[in-house]
């Protein structure tokens, strides 16, 4: 079971957040930062999952931009630390050549890819044209 | 691709890898610029003076938390302003919404902007809808109550004729639906599984997956298309389908067996290429989809030998397959493993995954590293053997640099702990735990070490000295239940009078010694665990004075971080200990310290302090030293103090009520406050129970003049800790079938110790010192001290755990508790509120695996199923058994239509005539002929068949009884029975048998309620063959009033409390009194005991409460009261309807005649 997904930057700024449990508004910030804090401490040789609290992080980082799932302890890591190259692939592929900025000025197109991709904490779709289609029908759709 | 970090580039194909820090710079310095070159579709439309813009060139220019707060505050006011404006436009709204979702991404509410992102799904077109859905989805939790107004416009985009509205309105059901609305959408749902599209259909079952999440019962009745969804022509459907079966295999394994050669295939066809290409993901075919499929595989052939049989060959080929050089297929790889070591064992399959741990656990790359060590933790109980192969790369893993690496190996060790290797082990988790101590580690590790250490010791110094350890370093934050069963541990004792009373001295002379080095550094829990040991057995130690002890424990009355509640227990110590000249001296010093204490606890401690120090006769009486650990004799009932009652009652003082009455009275008083009633008890019975856990050792002696009595019942006071008829919490389920075990202790060879172990273990044992530096050579000693027992072991045990080590510290089978599972729901003396950590740890320890769960009972019995019969029915009619008290009458017919598939084995019978109603008696079993049954009523009749039926109600069962007279020769009678309301079994287990043609058959059912309703009805079909062939068919109905159902219940008065408060469903109504000559209350509610079967608990004056059950095991209790000429009726059960169903009846019972 996926718990969150995170995207933050190496100033430990969240550009995205998705919780897929209850986290209380007032609580996330601080949970936020704690996990940055947790994942921008490592090293690159280390391992790509660490232990929060009762759950694992597994996070991956792309030039400035972590990103950061938040898993159950019976969830496969290394599966989860692939979905996560596979969104960023996704990304790259709507974007042609990703970049942060293109996330933070497009932060509802990202969090519909996302939406395409995990529900309930569940991964639901990982073809990524299929993952992009309701999205780009709906940019068609604007623009005629 | 190797290292997903060298990876990371790689993915961003064609541009350089530093690109997006590159952007960053850039945009603190020229954002504007930079924008304005950006030619990518999304921002291009944004012009950087957007508002959008200026927020998010404020947010990254942003240095501090106070500049963040200002910007967003700002920010917030200025969206405020503007959604509220009847001028904003749609395409205005949606910037405003990401703006909003910005800044609660930040952690800022924007609650106001909730309703608008409502308001911008219903108007919006296009993506503005979909933001407009996705800020509803982001801003609002599954139980908001603004949800409701989002079902009216998911309901009109799932009629739409665009496909993308009806895409976005199933996406952001299956996010989040209000629960109740279900059936409103439901029908739309299910009918778009058969749409055209493939997406259309994924997203309808994804949105039914959500559905079964929150509410199975609504979409039990579709389980059908989900094995329709199943075998969709679309991959995406049949994935999207399997979130579903993983979850319905989850809950009940066995009622899928069926379905395991159809994922076993799907998996072969997935992993055989057979997947259209843009499935793939580096070249791999769809590996989440595996992954999946694996993780379903091993649910189903987890202990189920011919389910496992059908994988093996897909799992050979699997692991074979996978032998790609990337990290997708490794974590294929791991799932793979975990299935062959879950599912029923194959010899060379196993080879095969323990060479693929091997594999992973060797790798030079750490992620793949963890997850070998991950998947070995998971294995090595089913062979431990595994462990030792491994073990020079666990001792280096033991060593890694990387917490997480160290973590893993700390759990891993900790599943081969046996007795021989504990004390490297313990001494390896508490270094552990010394450099990772954060609260979560700490609680779980300190959890794991104390049940080794009780498990597993060598010798009572060890266990001491760890516990020790785990107090100091657990503090206040470990599970309650440590201390708890420690004390309890060194209070029953385990094995023979001497070593008891060795363990205890030794405790006694190491807390003496604690408590003269520097006490202040102890947490309180320890503090707490000393001064009970010392005040219970410091007199085992002949040369320690009990003023001594005395001094030492006035020392942590004077500490300033000592708590109360610890202060309480010091005061307790004292009071056992205060003898002779010297201590009484003490004692009256502390008592006349805290007598005025502000604190009322330890002024009652103080004043016992006082009074028991200067009467020591009464202090042996009161604490009878060695006590025996038998409960002392208490009058629970407290009629010592009727005297007392009776004066206060003569004096005016107003009679005690019961809780219950009390809360109702007050519940009365306020019409509408039935919600604080329920919240109110538990509140007070806490602060009774803080009373009881700070007083560990003594009855308290105000607490019999204020308490009530139901609460002090059970405050017996033995003079130890209160244990008796507590539950065992501890010894999880392994240990405590052992300690029944008679083994005898085997004298353990002390394990080698490497240096590093030799500090921190025990002095008194002799060792050999190991002084040579060797890095090489220390690590070959370790593993040997760490796996020491492991090769010795039974050969390898594959399903089972490996044999048991007998217990250090075998419990003494006393009483109830020790035989019985611990469940760690009993509170105990010590331990405050129960932690919810204890479960998620317990369940840790016990199995990661999936848990299996109970099977669900099925609402229909298919004990054979029937062909479909085509034939329609010659006239279905329908009986009506109505009346409170089970007669039968006849009513009107009216066709049923039901497609239950229950086909009953027929029970033989003899008789070749076509029998007469009245007759039909005779064919009544005998066993139920003495109950006396309801009249028996024809449900249908045709020219070939009569069936007729009756109930007959026994102590614990309701007999369905139907009778079949063939007058023909009709043959292959079938019958089905189905009620939504009731559970149909079949009772007669008599083989198969067709009704013979001039004949009467006796079908017999049991029925149990599985919803309440007033009346309960069964339908049912009859079918049969005409003699050329022709299928023909039958339906009819029975309906029986609830009351059938309903028998007494036996209960005490205690146990009707402590249900009350239990129950969750409750109906209040007034009912008329009877007024027969007889007192009114007796006289109705002897009515209600012979019409309804309601047991009478007890009746004090003008109240009176009563106890059954429905059939089977569901309790009602109801609590009456005459009040002003009415009888005013509180009905509870844990049963929804329960309630409300069973006052009808009563309002029955009592206006009928």
């Amino acid at each position: 079971m996926i718990q969150f997904v995170l995207m933050v930057n190496r100033q430990g700024q969240t550009r995205l957040s998705r919780y897929y449990q209850p986290v209380e508004l007032t609580r996330r910030a601080a949970l936020e930062a704690d996990v940055v804090r947790c994942c921008l401490s490592r090293r690159k040789e280390q391992c790509s999952f660490v232990e929060y609290k009762d759950f694992k992080l597994v996070y991956r980082q792309y030039a400035a931009l972590y990103i950061v799932v938040a898993v159950t302890d019976a969830e496969n890591e290394l599966s989860v630390y692939e979905l996560v190259h596979n969104f960023v692939e996704v990304l790259d592929k709507y974007f042609s050549r990703v970049s942060e900025l293109d996330i933070m000025f497009n932060l509802d197109r990202v969090h519909v890819i996302l939406d395409e991709m995990i529900q309930n904490g569940h991964i639901v779709e990982t073809n990524k044209g299929r993952i992009l289609a309701p999205l780009t029908a709906l940019d068609k759709m604007a623009d005629s | 691709m190797a290292d997903s970090r060298r990876s990371a580039p790689l993915s961003w194909t064609n541009k350089p890898a530093a690109k997006m820090s590159d952007v960053v710079e850039k945009t603190l310095t020229a954002l504007p610029s930079l924008l304005s070159l950006d030619s990518q579709p999304g921002s291009a439309k944004l012009s950087s003076s957007s508002k959008l813009g200026n927020l998010i060139r404020g947010i990254t220019e942003l240095t501090s938390k106070h500049e963040e707060e200002k910007l967003i505050q700002r920010e917030l006011v200025s969206i405020k302003e503007q959604v509220s404006s009847p001028n904003t436009t749609m395409r205005q709204m949606k910037e405003l919404m990401v703006r909003a979702i910005y800044c609660e991404s930040l952690g800022y509410e924007a609650s106001f902007s909730y309703i608008h992102a409502i308001k911008l799904a219903q108007q919006g077109t296009a993506l503005e809808k979909r933001v407009g859905y996705l800020a509803v989805s982001l801003f609002l939790n599954e139980n908001h109550e603004l949800l409701l107004l989002l079902v009216n416009t998911v309901l009109k985009d799932l009629q739409s004729t665009n496909l993308i509205e009806v895409c976005m309105a199933l996406t952001v059901v299956s996010q989040m639906f209000p629960k109740d609305m279900i059936p409103a959408i439901l029908p739309l749902v299910e009918e778009k599984l058969n749409h055209p599209k493939e997406i259309i259909r994924r997203k309808a079952v994804l949105a039914l997956y959500k559905f079964y999440l929150i509410a199975p019962n609504q979409v039990q009745h579709i389980h059908n298309k989900f094995r329709k969804a199943l075998c969709d022509k679309d991959p995406g459907v049949m994935t999207a389908s399997l979130h579903i079966y993983l979850q319905l295999i989850q809950e009940n394994p066995d009622g899928y067996k069926d379905l395991t050669a159809s994922f076993v295939t799907i998996l072969k066809q997935v992993v055989g290429g057979k997947l259209p290409i843009d499935f793939n993901y580096h070249s791999v075919p769809a590996p989440w989809l595996q992954i999946q499929l694996l993780r379903i595989l091993s649910l189903l052939g987890k202990n189920d030998q011919n389910a496992s049989e059908i994988m093996y060959e897909i799992l050979d080929e699997s692991l074979q397959r996978a032998e790609m050089n990337h990290n997708i297929t490794y974590a294929i790889l791991y799932e793979c493993v975990k299935c062959v070591y879950t599912i029923h064992p194959k010899s060379d399959l196993l080879e095969k995954a323990a060479k693929c741990i091997g594999n992973f656990v060797l790798s030079q790359k750490i992620n793949l590293k963890y997850l070998g060590l991950k998947a070995l933790t998971y294995v090595v109980q089913q062979d431990p053997k595994l462990a030792l192969q491994h073990q020079m790369t666990i001792i280096e893993c033991l060593d890694h640099s990387d917490l997480i690496i160290k973590r893993e190996t700390v759990e891993l060790l900790f599943r081969i702990t046996n007795a021989q290797n504990v004390m490297v082990i313990v001494d390896k988790m508490l270094e552990f735990l010394r450099v990772s101590p954060d609260d979560y580690t700490t609680i779980d590790l300190t959890g794991k070490v104390a049940e080794l250490a009780e498990k597993y010791a060598p010798d009572n110094e060890w266990f001491i000295e760890t516990m020790n350890t785990v107090f100091s370093v657990g503090g206040d934050m470990m599970q309650p239940d440590i201390p708890n069963s420690f004390l309890k541990l060194l209070s029953e004792g385990f094995d023979g009078v001497e070593e008891d009373r060795k363990l205890r001295l030794f405790a006694v002379d190491s807390y003496v010694s604690l408590l003269r080095g520097e006490p202040g550094k102890l947490p309180q829990r320890f503090l707490q665990v000393i001064s009970w040991v010392l005040g219970e057995y410091s007199h085992l130690m002949e040369e320690l004075e009990p003023a001594t002890v005395l001094r030492l424990l006035e020392r942590l009355l004077d500490m300033k971080q000592t708590s109360s509640e610890t202060k309480s227990w010091v005061l307790m110590a004292m009071t056992k200990l205060c003898e002779g000249g010297a201590s009484v001296a003490v004692a009256q010093q502390v008592s006349e310290t805290y007598i005025s204490s502000m604190d009322t606890v330890l002024r009652q401690r103080a004043q016992e302090l006082q009074h028991l120090s200067q009467d020591s006769e009464l202090r042996a009486r009161v604490l009878p030293r060695d006590a025996d650990l038998e409960p002392q004799e208490v009058d629970s009932s407290l009629s010592f103090l009727d005297g007392f009652v009776s004066e206060a009652l003569a004096a005016g003082a107003a009679p005690y009520k019961p809780p219950h009455q009390r809360q109702e009275e007050l519940a009365q008083a306020k019409a509408l406050s039935l919600e604080p009633y329920g919240l109110s008890l538990p509140i007070s019975m806490a602060s009774c129970s803080i009373a009881d856990r700070q007083s560990p050792t003594l009855l308290s002696i105000s607490s019999g003049l204020s308490g009530d009595s139901t609460e002090l019942s059970h405050k017996g006071g033995p003079t130890t800790l209160k244990l008796d008829g507590v539950k065992r919490v501890w010894g999880r389920e392994g240990y405590l079938r052992e300690s029944v075990e008679e083994v005898a202790q085997v004298e353990v060879p002390s394990p080698l110790r490497s240096p590093s172990q030799q500090a921190g273990a025990d002095s008194s044992h002799s060792q050999t010192p190991t002084p040579t530096p060797d890095p090489e050579q220390d690590k070959q000693q370790l593993a040997s001290s760490l796996f020491f027992g492991l090769s010795s072991q039974s050969p390898m045990c594959l399903m089972g755990k490996p044999e048991p080590t007998p217990n250090r510290f075998r419990r003494k089978t006393k009483g109830q508790g020790s035989s019985s599972s611990a469940t760690g729901q009993t509170p105990s003396p010590l331990s405050s509120s129960p932690s919810t950590v204890d479960d998620l740890l317990g369940d840790d320890l016990l199995d990661s695996s999936i848990p299996s769960e109970p099977s669900v009972s099925s609402s229909t019995i298919t004990l054979e199923l029937s062909q479909g019969f085509t034939a329609t029915a010659h006239g279905p009619c329908d009986v009506e058994a109505e009346l409170a008290d089970s007669d039968v009458k006849e009513s009107n017919p009216s066709p049923s239509e039901d497609d239950g598939l229950v086909a009953a084995d027929p029970a033989p019978h003899e008789d070749p005539d076509r029998p007469e109603d009245p007759c039909l008696s005779s064919h009544l079993p005998a066993e139920l002929c003495e109950h006396g049954h309801s009249e028996i009523t024809p449900l249908c009749t045709n020219q070939s068949l009569e069936l007729s039926a009756c109930h007959v109600q026994k102590e614990d069962s309701l007999v369905f009884v139907i009778f079949i007279c063939n007058s023909s020769a009709i043959q292959q009678i079938q019958l089905e029975l189905h009620s939504e309301h009731l559970e149909v079994s079949c009772v007669s287990d008599s083989p198969e048998v067709d009704v013979s043609s001039h004949s009467v058959t006796v079908y017999q059912y049991s029925l149990t309620v599985k919803r309440p309703s007033v009346h309960v009805e069964v339908a049912g079909m009859v079918s049969y063959q005409l003699c050329d062939g022709t299928p023909q068919n039958l339906q009819f109905s029975y309906k029986l009033p609830l009351t059938s159902f309903i028998r007494p219940l036996t209960v005490s008065t205690e146990e009707y409390g402590t249900m009350w408060l239990d129950f969750c469903h409750d109906t209040k109504q007034n009912l008329t009194l009877i007024s027969d000559g007889e007192e009114p209350l007796t006289a109705t509610l002897n009515v209600l005991k012979r019409k309804l079967q309601l047991g009478v608990v007890e009746v004090i004056g003008m109240e009176g409460i009563l106890a059954c059950q429905l059939l089977k095991d569901q309790p009602c209790l109801m609590h009456c009261r005459v009040h002003a000429g009415l009888l005013a009726v509180w009905l509870r059960s844990p049963v929804p309807d329960l309630p409300d169903c069973l006052i009808y009846h009563c309002q029955r019972a009592l206006q009928g005649d």
